[in-house]
């Protein structure tokens, strides 16, 4: 699948990221942007949440600062960052500039992943095509699920291997911005928060990326406003292509829901959290009612084990443990684990793989129950869940 | 001031000294690495902490002031 292949035709009208923006960023002081980012409410499009012009304020103080274009994206079913570099490079060339400015930069590092040729040589020509002022470059990352955290990032760019460190790079004055909201800034520089804020909800404005795989017509990427009901959000997609059993919602950080407990939510983390559920990234896989939720989430679980960066016991051993476990069905053993495992790596992969293993236990608990009886409910199914390949850290 | 614990991971190889030094405050998961409170730990047990910390072969505990 290439990232050009699976974009939805749009229509240029409702979309506000993948739309070519022609007019030049305006020349605005640092201050006054700075206002204006911090009005419309942007918060990282990379999965975390964080409000933008906070991190952007921290790092405007640095001495030397740098800002790090964030276009890994490392998770496996997650195209969003992809599909954006591939068709609209300048809008987030746009706001690494806006960005640059707010905070001071002279540089700014595009980071990408290393396998997919058509982002590095579409970004590469966008800016070969203008001259903004500031010392610009492509970096490659190996394609490791948590090559993208920003602290394994910049151990990349800085010569090591792309493993997480203790420390957040914007207290060493590096903003490391994840691509999709760069291209908010590029609009919110040109539009203005009050723009901003007519998409969207009012605690979560604006729109989103959002990569829908599984049981639907036509997976994908498209736009979306937060707080569109999940069930519009897969017509965009074509709609159900199966009956669905459940929904990964947020990649493999994230959690598996019942279908019919979120179909009619709204996308917006308000409306997931009492599911114990939050958007992380925007990636929504559907899994049909002829797949087995176990032997997906088992898949995963052995995938996350071997994406451990090595360098944290609890993450080391407890997640080839809890992975272990699934496949046993060890329900027990897996309550024992959650508590070894969960926050006590340097980065969120222990805590996210914990979240994702007991939210399969929970939602497939009538599987396991069949499970137990010796019957598997989708055993020939074909694997729904995508899973990386890379083997190298440098 | 109340102090807390904090380990670094990537540091820490679960020697298990800290938990040996201070079993009051730090136990070991199953392979050996320390689970450290989050919050304040007991002034009274401020010197053996000192201590543990500065006691680990990986140099991986510190004492830090809890928010």
């Amino acid at each position: 699948m290439s990232a050009a292949a699976v974009v939805e035709r749009r229509d240029r009208a409702s979309t506000r990221l993948l739309a070519r923006v022609d007019t030049p960023l305006p020349r605005r002081a640092r201050s006054e942007l700075l206002a204006e980012i911090d009005a419309s409410g942007l918060t990282g499009r990379g999965g975390a949440g964080f409000p933008t012009a906070r991190k952007l304020a921290a790092v405007a103080k640095a001495r030397r600062p740098l800002v790090v274009a964030n276009g890994t994206e490392g998770e496996p079913a997650s195209w969003k960052d992809k599909v954006l570099l591939s068709e609209n490079p300048h809008l987030v060339v746009d706001g690494a500039v806006v960005a640059a400015r707010i905070v001071g930069a002279r540089e700014i590092v595009f980071a990408v992943g290393r396998a997919n040729r058509t982002v590095r040589t579409r970004l590469a020509h966008a800016l070969n095509a203008r001259s903004d002022g500031f010392e610009v470059g492509i970096q490659t990352v190996p394609e490791r699920f948590v090559a993208g955290e920003e602290s394994a990032l910049l151990h990349h760019l800085e010569g090591g291997p792309a493993k997480p460190t203790i420390g957040r790079p914007y207290e060493r004055g590096v903003l490391v911005q994840n691509v999709e909201t760069l291209a908010n800034l590029g609009l919110v520089a040109r539009y203005g928060s009050d723009w901003f804020r007519e998409r969207g909800t009012a605690e979560e404005p604006g729109t989103v990326l959002v990569t829908v795989l599984g049981a639907v017509r036509r997976p994908g990427v498209a736009e979306v406003e937060l707080g569109t009901p999940i069930r519009d959000v897969l017509q965009r997609f074509g709609g159900l292509s199966a009956l669905p059993h459940a929904l990964l919602i947020g990649g493999y950080f994230g959690t598996w829901v019942r279908a019919h407990d979120v179909l009619d939510l709204p996308l917006a983390n308000a409306a997931l959290k009492p599911l114990g559920a939050s958007l992380g990234a925007r990636t929504i896989v559907v899994l049909p009612h002829d797949a087995c939720g176990l032997r997906e989430s088992a898949r995963v679980a052995r995938y996350l084990a071997d994406e451990s960066a090595g360098q944290c016991g609890p993450c080391v051993f407890g997640i080839p443990a809890m992975a272990d476990a699934l496949e046993r069905l060890d329900v027990e053993r897996l309550r024992r684990l959650a508590p070894q495992v969960t926050g006590r790596g340097a980065c969120a992969h222990p805590t996210g793989a914990t979240r994702f293993v007991a939210s399969a236990v929970d939602v497939f608990a009538d599987e396991i129950r069949r499970h137990r009886q010796g019957r598997c409910c989708g055993a020939n199914h074909d694997p729904v869940l995508p899973l990386g390949a890379s083997r190298d850290w440098r | 001031m109340t102090m807390k614990i904090r380990v670094n991971p990537i540091l820490c190889d679960g020697y298990g000294q800290c938990a040996e030094l201070l079993p009051e405050v730090i136990e070991l998961d199953e392979w050996g690495y320390p689970i450290v409170p989050r919050g304040p730990i007991a002034a009274g047990l401020e010197p053996a902490a000192q201590r543990a910390v500065k006691m680990c072969p990986r140099l991986a505990l510190s004492l830090e002031r809890a928010a």
